[in-house]
């Protein structure tokens, strides 16, 4: 059983793929006159809504308080994140046949880093289609902005919004748990040796 | 003054008694003649609480309004008014350059019918929830509406007939539609005394072939029958699939005052008609082709409109040529509604003069016809001995018996204008099992699925054609009514009264399971092939051809694009053609501008509509949205301006100073 570390640690890079599979987050609207809500996925590429007209639906919905459209073209994170994250998982699984727990410390460090960028990046664009009101909008709240939760839910006038990981986010977080059980082990068979 | 109090007591004990008795008979009413025997807990079987979902769909024919009805049972409410065969300005049926095509005839547009008998398509004798198909009575048509959009998608003219009523009874697989003639009629028409009618009237009776995948409707071949009434229909079913039969009246031939001239014979006919027989005799080329005009028309779902073709023969067969083809049944009394039960070898037939319910046995009629047990023959046709064929009968139900139905234990239900009830009872034993009174003068009864091979015997509607003290008065003209009974337990118990538009004659009710799956949320933009739509605000345009403007517009919540046109002309056609943007559930656009002599347009999300409009005088005119799309609506509105013919007004158009988010 010596190589399990390995496996798992080589497992631990590989899912960071789902990536493609899978939405990381998404971002759900509930109203009255949307009960089942309405849902936008993010991906580590793409913007898609829960079905073929829901970025239009939302973009419809914002344009009366004067939130910007949401145009996937816009985020140039779309075009640079997808080569970090093939980057990111390539060099983690090769990692995985050297066994040097402090190299698989080091990609975990790198990869918990570009996560929290990732979040702060994520909270960037929110804070701006929330605040970044056009000075026509037909409707204007006094003192209100828009901005939806980082994580967990929150009323925005008539809509609860509901910002949590999806699929691809919840592996990105077993990549760091298994990661991080493969370089204890490997650190403890190592030093045991 | 002892008298006078002595007096006064009585007086007071008198009133005291007669208000008991009043209290008394109050008591009565409550559960007698007035309210129909509701019992106590009738309102919780028919209660669909705020946001729950009926258990059944009903369709529901217009009868005079040329329209169909969906409502819930058991709850008895509208969701939809499906135009057929009538304009309708609400939706821009008929108004629309899309749907006017449906509305085609070989006498012209014509924008009104009666519709009476609803079927739904059937698989293997069950309901399908594919394809609901209805009679147009007076020019005769049928009709097809697809139930993923509850529209109405294509209309047939029946050549050749004068009086749609016997159809469009389906056979078990919709491989045929019935559509017999109520009036025979000269074939091929022309000017001839009414009173040549027993040498020159005939009667024919149509079979519309429904092509399987598209449902598309063509008229497959006719009998040639002779000049008598027809008047309903019922197609077999298991060992009787194969053939269909149809009811009639006036055996008498008369052509005048027939409510006594048709009414002198005991007994008239059944018709059987055995069509895979005609099926047989067409390959052969037995069929000939008679020279006819009748208009075919159908809805494009790609291009979202209709066209019309106009047809100029129909192939029909005459029984002196195809023997065995047609046999006839005598039955008593003008027999009016004939229903095949759900196992195919007993056909109920209501002589609606009679006092019994005739039942013939698919089983004796074989026989009778191998063993040429025959009464002469009408017109060349053979006519089978009515006791060879008779199944049994059901005596004295109640007066003036006019349709049945079925349940799935074997039951039957038939309605009784005359002595206004429906009457159970068994198939087979044919005794009389419950009754029970509707209000008032029930024509046509429906159980869902009650036509099929798979009732599903749980409600009973009647369907009634007078309501008198039912309702609040609503001057001369009152609503008809349906009324929900269940029919599970050993007595029927009336649920539910509820009014209908129009008349209803026949209803079908489907389980909600077999349509809501299927129920089309909007139409895919990608998918919209009309040729004016336009994909985006960015295309939106104005396009001159002469006097002819093509108005390339677009909605979307909450604007339209252009919504500011100049250039347009006293004495130009204007084309709307607007494209409704939007891809969410719900959000129609209406689209309406002043002074338009058709309609409105009520545009689904994903759809092109096209309104024309003249406009006669100069000056400035507005146009909005009409169906409540959001916060904005109101806000939806533009400007046409119009100038004098001939002026130098260039053709411009445009949306705000700065376009709006989207």
């Amino acid at each position: 059983m010596k190589s399990f570390p390995k496996i798992l640690f080589f497992l631990a890079a590989a899912m960071m793929l789902t990536l493609f599979i899978f939405p990381m987050w998404s971002i759900t609207l509930i109203a009255p006159q949307y009960p089942k809500g309405v849902t936008m996925y993010i991906w580590i590429n793409k913007i898609t809504g829960s079905e073929e007209g829901t970025l239009q639906n939302i973009n419809i919905l914002n344009h009366y308080v004067g939130m910007k459209h949401i145009e996937p073209d816009d985020f140039k994170e779309f075009v640079y994140f997808p080569i970090v994250i093939i980057a990111m998982s390539v060099l983690g699984m090769l990692l995985a046949f050297t066994g040097r727990w402090k190299w698989w410390m080091g990609w975990l460090i790198i990869g918990l880093i570009g996560c929290a960028f990732g979040l702060y990046d994520f909270y960037l664009w929110e804070y701006d289609y929330g605040h970044n009101l056009s000075p026509t909008a037909p409707i204007k709240v006094p003192g209100m902005s828009y901005q939806p939760p980082l994580i967990g839910n929150k009323t925005l006038l008539n809509f609860l919004a509901k910002s949590w990981p999806y699929i691809g986010g919840w592996f990105i977080g077993g990549t760091v748990i298994l990661g991080t059980i493969a370089t204890w082990l490997q650190r403890r068979n190592t030093v045991v040796q | 003054m002892k008298n006078q109090s002595n007096q006064l007591q009585h007086f007071l004990l008198g009133l005291l008694a007669v208000s008991m008795l009043v209290l008394a008979s109050c008591g009565k009413t409550n559960q007698g003649a007035n309210t129909g025997a509701l019992s106590g807990n009738a309102a919780s079987k028919t209660y669909v609480a705020p946001g729950q979902l009926d258990e059944f769909y009903a369709f529901m024919s217009g009868g005079f309004s040329g329209q169909v009805s969906v409502y819930g049972l058991p709850s008895g409410r509208l969701f939809k008014v499906i135009p057929v065969f009538a304009v309708d300005g609400e939706k821009g049926y008929g108004f629309n350059e899309e749907t006017k095509p449906l509305l085609n005839t070989s006498h012209g547009f014509i924008p009104w019918d009666d519709a009476h008998h609803p079927n739904l398509s059937q698989t293997n004798g069950e309901t399908d929830g594919r394809w609901l198909f209805i009679n147009g009575n007076n020019t005769p048509r049928i009709a097809r509406i697809d139930l993923s959009t509850f529209e109405t998608v294509e209309t047939i003219e029946i050549p050749n007939s004068a009086g749609n009523h016997s159809s469009p009874y389906l056979t078990q697989n919709t491989e045929y539609l019935m559509a017999g003639t109520r009036f025979s009629v000269p074939i091929p028409q022309k000017d001839v005394p009414i009173s040549s009618y027993t040498q020159n009237f005939r009667g024919a009776l149509s079979f519309i072939s429904v092509e399987k995948e598209s449902g598309e409707m063509d008229v497959a071949f006719q009998v040639l029958m002779p000049g008598i009434d027809y008047d309903l229909a019922s197609c077999g079913k298991n060992q009787s699939h194969g053939w269909a039969f149809f009811t009639s009246y006036n055996s008498e031939q008369k052509n005048s005052l027939l409510e006594v001239n048709a009414s002198q014979n005991d007994k008239d006919f059944v018709a059987a008609i055995n069509w895979k027989k005609a099926e047989e005799y067409l390959k052969q080329g037995k069929a000939k082709e008679y020279p006819t005009d009748y208009m075919h028309n159908v809805y494009n779902e790609s291009t979202q409109t209709a066209t019309s073709t106009s047809k100029k023969t129909v192939k029909v067969l005459d029984p002196a040529d195809c023997p065995g083809l047609v046999y006839l049944l005598p039955t008593p009394k003008s027999p009016h509604g004939i229903d095949v039960n759900p196992t195919g070898e007993y056909i109920a037939c209501s002589g609606k003069l009679s006092a019994d319910i005739t039942v013939h046995s698919f089983a004796n009629m074989l026989k009778a016809i191998e063993n040429k047990d025959f009464d002469g023959e009408f017109q060349g046709i053979p006519v089978l001995k009515f006791e060879s064929v008779l199944g049994g009968v059901v005596k004295e139900p109640g007066l003036g018996p006019l349709h049945t139905e079925y349940d799935n234990q074997g039951n039957a239900y038939t309605s009784f204008f005359i002595s206004s009830e429906i009457v159970k009872w068994k198939v087979g034993t044919w005794e009389v099992l419950d009754r029970v009174p509707t209000y008032y003068s029930i024509g046509h009864l429906m159980v869902p699925g009650g036509n099929s091979m798979k009732p599903d015997g749980k409600y009973v509607v009647a369907l009634n054609k007078i309501t008198k003290d039912r309702y609040l008065p609503t001057g001369p003209e009152l609503t008809q009514s349906a009324q929900l009974y269940s029919i599970d337990g050993a007595k029927m118990e009336l649920l539910l009264d509820f009014p209908t538009i129009g008349e209803p004659h026949y209803a079908q009710g489907i389980s909600a399971d077999k349509i809501i799956p299927k129920s089309k949320q909007f139409f895919k933009l990608s998918e919209n092939k009309h040729p004016y739509m336009i994909p985006s605000e960015k295309d939106a345009k104005v396009v001159r051809e002469g006097n002819n403007l093509h108005v390339y517009m677009t909605t979307i919540r909450s604007h339209f694009a252009p919504d500011n046109i100049e250039g347009v002309k006293v004495g130009d056609k204007v084309y709307f053609h607007v494209t409704n943007l939007e891809q969410d559930y719900d959000v129609p656009h209406g689209f309406a501008v002043m002074g338009a002599n058709n309609g409105e347009l009520l545009i689904m999300p994903g759809q092109t509509e096209t309104l024309v409009w003249y406009p006669k005088k100069e000056g400035v005119f507005p146009m909005y949205c009409t169906d409540f799309c959001s916060a904005l609506h109101q806000e939806m509105q533009g400007y046409i301006r119009v100038s004098p013919a001939g002026s130098a007004t260039a053709l411009k158009w445009w949306l705000g100073e700065e376009k709006p988010v989207q």
